[in-house]
């Protein structure tokens, strides 16, 4: 009697210990890669936050190569993890892994990029920050301190990334509602300082030392950053002679914010681990439709 | 031919420890649909390293095999979505690669040119290739890829063979066959192991010169074939590098740089060793991308070495008779 009731504290202390093993989630996360500054501070605050939300993140890091993310993907679907997190090197090329998910009933959530598949139930959100919004910030935030009235030089990202196009259209879509506003000069400095401090060279020579232009508007702050220096150079007071402002907010940034050299600079979240495990968790709590994009939301900063 | 065949041995005791050993760590590893993933994940490597593996064995090199996969995925991508016959298209870009590959081996022969430099300028011609037709990665929608795509072998134990994992089989039988039990697989070890003795018998250099980059043309095509049908998309930037993959993998297979020895099996064991590095750093983790390539970088070393070491004692051997 007595080895039974041992046996069954044993029993029921295994399935105590089993249990709480099962409790914590396991989340595969295949990342692009490592480039520029964005991306590894990125990775950094996913593997960090995890430990805060007691997730057992298995974190993988494709090189920039499409095979290594489906590779991976592969291998978390064999692991039986309860959750995948994609940050897509590509948009295409998605459709059979996804599948292959859906059959393992693993769900699978984009972080960043978007993917183009036939079937938009294969993922059930992306969540990532709105560039087409960040675009529009900028403008409200250059359209209510010129009143309204300002011509702008637009420092573009890279020829057609996400970031350069939906930047573009969402500053140009606030801009058209006011008359007196209006992009004079548009060039790409392709994200770079010395891309950025080329172009508004080139600008400064064209425009008679920026002579009428109110505002420089960049794609990124490291073009801004250049472009800062080029004027120095000229002899101009940049944030006080024109208004700069710019999205990202790197640590050179908020240096320049502090020094008056810029005005602006709307925020890309890196730390977004918190953004998007939260949403991860609720959903295997009780799976339910989500809107297909979730938007990180970033803030505007200005100088003192 | 124990000689011969030592290479091999080694590189199948190496898969084989680290798949016990990656097993011992994360038991699913032994689950057969890993087994799959590792087959079908690395299937276009392993094609790319087979037809790299004859190059090198006649003492060759060709490093237009990843802009190959490029160009070729890029451009079923634009002809299928210009609305012309799959299957049209496939046989049309194999027989580009073919053709290409022969055009490389001309060169090299007709002009006497290294064919580390013909072949660069293949890497630069067919990359630059890629991005004049499309610049950014392009969907792949036919219902001949769909059915590609959902071909899958069960195996016992809940994993699969897909279709790219079936193709690659077959090269790889085909590539035994023409290697070992065909004339211009003979000549392909002569060129490699003893060039004027080769030339002295009246060899037909050319010919043999353009059929062995044709040949190796061909199966980065079919590498390139099954990474597009794989992603279901042409993306310029596909297969970027993957000419050092593939030679890795040969030469894990225990395939000598120095040309004349090598099996073409030994790519299919070198392309698993490859995957499975890549799988157990996924499975770990923890471990950084980084860790893929330095692993990859110190067992090549390791080869290297053994390699060397092999054909030293065997030569001194054959001196001491």
């Amino acid at each position: 009697m007595k080895n039974l009731k041992l046996v069954a504290a044993v029993v029921a202390g295994a399935m105590m210990l089993a249990s709480t093993s099962a409790m914590a989630v396991t989340i595969g996360f295949s990342q692009v890669g490592d480039e520029g500054d964005w991306r590894p501070a990125f990775s950094k605050d996913m593997q960090d936050s995890a430990v805060e939300y007691g997730i057992d993140l298995k974190f993988a890091d494709a090189q920039g190569k499409q095979e290594e993310q489906l590779r991976a993907v592969r291998a978390f679907i064999a692991q039986g993890v309860d959750a995948i997190i994609i940050a897509p090197v590509v948009v295409t090329g998605w459709d059979q892994v996804l599948q292959e998910a859906k059959k393992a009933s693993i769900p699978v959530f984009l972080a960043d990029r978007d993917v183009e598949v036939e079937d938009n139930s294969l993922y059930v959100t992306r969540i990532s920050a709105d560039f087409n919004l960040e675009g529009k910030l900028a403008a409200a935030w250059l359209a209510a301190e010129s009143k309204g009235s300002c011509k702008v030089v637009e420092l573009q990202g890279t020829v057609g990334s996400a970031a350069a196009i939906e930047r573009q259209k969402g500053f140009q879509a606030v801009l058209d509602q006011f008359p007196a506003m209006e992009i004079v000069r548009s060039q790409s400095g392709d994200f770079t300082t010395e891309g950025g401090k080329q172009v508004m060279e080139a600008f400064i020579k064209a425009t008679n030392n920026l002579e009428g232009i109110c505002a420089s508007f960049a794609h990124n702050d490291n073009m801004q950053l250049g472009a800062i220096q080029a004027m120095k150079e000229a002899g101009l007071n940049p944030g006080t002679d024109v208004l700069m402002v710019s999205v990202d907010y790197v640590p050179a940034m908020i240096k320049a914010l502090e020094a008056g050299e810029a005005n602006a600079s709307v925020e890309l979240r890196s730390a977004i681990g918190k953004f998007i495990y939260p949403v991860v968790l609720d959903y295997l709590e009780a799976p339910k439709d989500l809107p297909k994009w979730i938007v990180i939301p970033g803030d505007l900063h200005t100088a003192k | 031919m124990r000689d011969r065949y030592l290479p091999l041995l080694a590189t199948i005791a190496v898969f084989a420890a680290l798949y016990i050993a990656g097993g011992m760590f994360y038991p699913r590893i032994f689950s057969s649909l890993v087994f799959g993933h590792l087959l079908a994940d690395n299937a276009f490597i392993i094609i790319a390293a087979i037809g790299v593996t004859f190059v090198i064995i006649s003492g060759g090199i060709d490093l237009s095999i990843g802009s190959m996969i490029g160009f070729v995925g890029v451009a079923m991508a634009s002809l299928i979505q210009a609305g012309w016959d799959p299957v049209l298209v496939l046989v049309l870009v194999l027989v580009f690669g073919l053709l290409y590959g022969a055009f490389q081996g001309f060169i090299i022969d007709f002009c006497d040119i290294q064919p580390f430099i013909a072949t660069l300028s293949g890497l630069f011609l067919l990359r630059g290739a890629c991005f004049m037709v499309n610049l950014n990665s392009t969907p792949i929608r036919s219902p001949f890829v769909s059915w590609f795509n959902n071909i899958y072998v069960d195996l016992p134990g809940g994993g699969f063979l897909t279709g790219g994992a079936l193709v690659m089989l077959f090269m790889l039988a085909l590539a035994i066959v023409i290697a070992h039990y065909t004339r211009f697989g003979t000549n392909v070890y002569a060129m490699g192991g003893d060039r004027p003795s080769a030339i002295l018998m009246g060899m037909p250099m050319r010919r043999t010169t353009v059929m062995i980059y044709a040949l190796a043309g061909f199966y980065s095509a079919v590498a390139g074939v099954i990474y597009a049908m794989n992603t279901s998309s042409g993306y310029p930037l596909a297969g970027n590098t993957l000419e050092l993959s593939a030679i890795a993998a040969s030469v894990l297979g225990g395939t000598m740089l120095t040309g004349g020895v090598g099996l073409v099996v030994g790519a299919l064991f070198g392309g698993m060793i490859l995957a499975l590095i890549s799988t157990i750093i996924i499975f770990n983790g923890s471990l950084n991308g980084a860790w893929i390539m330095i692993a990859t970088g110190f067992l090549l070393f390791a080869f290297i070495v053994i390699q060397r070491w092999i054909v030293s004692s065997f030569s001194s051997a054959a001196k001491a008779d």
